[in-house]
C-alpha cells in the first residue's frame, strides 16, 4: 500500500506544542509541505520572529535564525543579499509584523527584497497572553481592551495586504484564511507560488494567513473557526492583492 | 601605499581591505562619509551596501549578513548607536562577529553634531541590554583608526563577538597622510564552523542561530562571557604610556583628547613640571595595570581629561588608583573640542594648587 499522506520531512517528528486547535501548526505544516515539494529542505532558511510563531525553533528541521521582535525582514535582507541562492522566508505574527516591525516590513517590501514573508494574523499577541494587536478586530476583547477594541481610542485594524500591495516592488501579495479546508488548500497554493517566484528571483513575496487563537480568544477550537468566518474573514478579505505578470 | 585621507573614509577603506563585504547603515552626522564611501566602494569590491530604513533595521541586516559568514559592519553616532543597541545585544547573544563604528558627537539626546567623547560609558559598560561586553578600540589618529578597523574583524571572529571602534567626530573629519593595509578576502573556510551559509549542493546538518536559550545553557554562555573578559584583560590591552618614567603627575586621555593632552604635557615639561600621560587605546579592556602599577610614592596626582562632562572614564581610573593619589578632572562637553591653551592652563592650575596644598 502506498503512503499518500505523511508528516513533511522539514518538520521534526515530535508532538506540536501549540495550543489545541491553533492554526500556527497548520500554517507551518503547509510551509513544510511546499518546501519539501520544491526540493528545498536543505536550501530553505527560516527567519524566526518573536511570539508564538518562534516555537518553530522546536519543530523546524532545517537552518534557522532567530530575529529580534519585528526585525525579521531586516535580518532576511542581510541573509538574502549575501546568499541569494537560499530560499529565505520569515514567518511573522501580527504584533511582530504590523506593530513593532512595521518599518522593517514596509521598507523590505518597498526595496523589493527577494525573499518571502509569511504573515500569520490571529488578531492578538498570543505568547504574551492576549493583548490587543494592531489587527485586533473592532469590538474584539483582549487583555488590554477589556471592553472590546474601541476605534475612537485605538483606531482601526491594520490591513497589511492592502498596504503592501500599494507598493511598486512586491511581485506577489495574497491573503488566505485557514479556517476551512478550502482556505487551507488555497493557502498552500499561494505559499508555493510565492516560493516559486522567489526561487526564480522575481522579487518580494508576501502571504498573509488568517489564523486563530482559541486560548486568548477564550473560545473552543471550533468556536474560534466560526468566529473567524463571521468576523475575521469579512474584515480581512482573502484574495490575491497583487500579482506581477 | 601612502594616501591623504579623511578619518571616516580611512575607516571605510580599511574595513574593505580587511575583507568586509557588507555594510548597512543610516545617515547621521558626523559619520556620513563612511556610508557614502562604502555605497560605491563595496559594490566595486564585490560586496553589498544597503542604506537601511533605520539604525535598528541596519544592525539587524548586519546580523543577517554576519550569520552568512560574511565580514560585516555598520557605523553611526551616539543617537544611532542607542538604536543599534538592540541588534548589538542579539549579535553578542548569537555570537556573531561584526564591526560597529561610533563616530561620536555631543549628547545626551540629539545633543550636538560636533565632536565629543560622551559615549564612553555606553561603549565600555553596556552597549545593549543583558550584560554582555565588547572590545572597544579608541584611535587617536587617522592611521590608527584605519589600523584598528583593519584588525577589529580578526578580534570579532576570534571571540565570536562584535567589536566597537569609537572615535569622535573630529577624527572622522580630519585628513591625514596614512599607509593603507593590504587587501584581503573574508576567510570563508574559517567562518564555516558557525555560519548558516550553505553552498549549493553542500551536505551538512541543519543549524540554528537563536538569541533565546534554556536557562542553564544561558547561564553557561554568560559564564563564558566572563572568561572572555578576563582573557581580554590578560592579552589584549592596548595602551600608550607617554613620559611616565619620572612623572609626578599623570594625565589620562584617549582619542583626539590625548593628542591635545600630549601637547600640554610637552609644554609643561619645558617649564620643568614632571608630567606624563596614559592613553588607553582599548577603552575595554581598560589598561588597568598602567594606572595600578604607578609608583604612588612619587605620583602626586592623576588628571582625567575628556571631552565629556561629567567625566565618564573617571570611575575606571579611580578603581585602579584606589585612593593612593587624588584624581582631578578637566574636560569640555557639548561638542566643544579641547584646545592646547585650555588644557595647558587647566593642568598647570591643578599642579600648582596641588603643590600649594602640599606646602600648607
Amino acid at each position: 500500500m502506498d503512503k499518500t499522506y505523511k508528516r513533511p520531512d522539514a518538520i521534526m517528528p515530535i508532538p506540536s506544542g501549540f495550543c489545541p486547535g491553533c492554526l500556527h501548526a497548520t500554517a507551518i505544516k503547509l510551509i513544510a509541505e511546499v518546501v519539501g515539494e520544491l526540493g528545498q529542505n536543505d536550501n530553505a532558511l527560516h527567519v524566526l520572529p518573536v511570539g508564538c510563531s518562534a516555537l518553530n525553533l522546536l519543530y523546524w528541521k532545517g537552518d534557522m535564525i532567530g530575529a529580534a521582535h519585528g526585525r525579521a525582514p531586516a535580518v532576511a535582507t542581510g541573509i538574502k543579499r549575501c546568499r541569494p541562492e537560499r530560499l529565505v522566508f520569515a514567518y511573522q505574527g501580527d504584533g511582530d509584523l504590523a506593530a513593532i516591525g512595521l518599518a522593517e516590513i514596509i521598507a523590505a517590501a518597498a526595496r523589493g527584497e527577494k525573499f518571502t514573508v509569511i504573515f500569520a494574523n490571529n488578531s492578538t499577541y498570543g505568547m504574551t497572553g492576549g493583548q490587543m494587536a494592531p489587527t485586533t478586530l473592532i469590538g474584539q476583547k483582549s487583555t488590554t481592551s477589556v471592553y472590546g477594541r474601541d476605534v475612537a481610542d485605538t483606531g482601526y485594524p491594520m490591513k497589511m495586504c492592502e498596504l503592501i500591495s500599494t507598493l511598486e516592488a512586491p511581485v506577489y501579495v495574497a491573503r488566505f484564511a485557514l479556517n476551512t479546508p478550502k482556505g487551507i488548500n488555497s493557502a498552500k497554493k499561494g505559499i508555493k507560488k510565492a516560493f516559486e517566484l522567489q526561487l526564480a528571483g522575481a522579487g518580494f513575496t508576501f502571504v498573509e494567513l488568517l489564523t486563530n487563537c482559541p486560548t486568548n480568544w477564550r473560545l473552543s477550537p471550533l468556536g474560534s473557526l466560526d468566529y473567524m468566518e463571521s468576523n475575521t474573514v469579512p474584515y480581512f478579505k482573502p484574495g490575491v492583492y497583487k500579482e506581477a505578470v | 601605499m601612502s594616501v591623504f585621507m579623511k578619518g571616516n573614509e580611512a575607516i571605510a577603506e580599511a574595513a574593505v581591505r580587511a575583507g568586509c563585504r557588507f555594510f548597512a547603515g543610516y545617515p547621521i552626522t558626523p559619520q556620513n562619509e563612511i556610508p557614502e564611501y562604502l555605497s560605491w566602494r563595496l559594490p566595486e569590491a564585490g560586496g553589498t551596501f544597503i542604506q537601511g530604513e533605520s539604525e535598528v533595521a541596519s544592525i539587524n541586516m548586519v546580523y543577517g549578513a554576519a550569520a552568512m559568514g560574511v565580514r560585516a559592519m555598520t557605523s553611526s553616532s551616539g543617537p544611532g548607536i542607542s538604536l543599534k543597541s538592540e541588534g548589538i545585544s542579539y549579535m553578542s547573544s548569537t555570537k556573531l562577529p561584526a564591526l560597529i563604528v561610533n563616530i561620536s558627537r555631543g549628547g545626551p539626546g540629539l545633543g550636538s553634531i560636533q565632536p565629543a567623547q560622551s559615549d564612553y560609558l555606553q561603549a565600555t559598560k553596556a552597549l545593549g541590554h543583558g550584560g554582555f561586553r565588547m572590545m572597544a578600540f579608541a584611535p587617536a589618529s587617522v592611521q590608527e583608526a584605519a589600523d584598528l578597523a583593519y584588525i577589529s574583524f580578526d578580534y570579532a571572529e576570534r571571540d565570536r563577538n562584535p567589536v566597537l571602534l569609537i572615535a569622535d567626530g573630529c577624527l572622522g573629519a580630519i585628513m591625514e597622510k596614512i599607509e593603507l593595509p593590504p587587501m584581503k578576502e573574508t576567510d570563508e573556510e574559517a567562518t564555516k564552523k558557525w555560519s548558516l551559509s550553505r553552498q549549493p549542493g553542500e551536505k551538512r546538518a541543519a543549524r540554528a542561530l537563536t538569541p533565546i536559550y534554556p536557562e542553564l545553557l544561558l547561564e553557561n554562555e554568560n559564564k563564558m562571557r566572563g572568561v572572555l573578559t578576563k582573557q581580554w584583560e590578560a592579552n589584549d590591552v592596548m595602551v600608550e604610556e607617554f613620559l611616565l618614567e619620572d612623572a609626578e603627575y599623570v594625565a589620562v586621555a584617549y582619542g583626539i583628547a590625548a593628542r591635545v593632552v600630549k601637547e600640554a604635557v610637552l609644554a609643561l615639561r619645558a617649564e620643568g613640571h614632571k608630567i606624563g600621560a596614559i592613553r588607553p587605546i582599548t577603552l575595554f579592556p581598560f589598561p588597568k595595570n598602567s594606572l595600578r602599577n604607578l609608583d604612588y610614592g612619587r605620583v602626586k596626582g592623576i588628571i582625567d581629561i575628556e571631552m565629556a562632562l561629567p567625566a565618564q572614564m573617571r570611575d575606571d581610573i579611580e578603581l585602579e588608583v584606589r585612593g593612593r593619589a587624588p584624581v582631578h578632572e578637566y574636560g569640555r562637553s557639548g561638542g566643544i573640542l579641547l584646545d592646547d591653551e585650555g588644557v595647558y592652563t587647566a593642568v598647570r592650575k591643578i599642579i600648582e594648587n596641588s603643590q600649594l596644598s602640599t606646602l600648607n
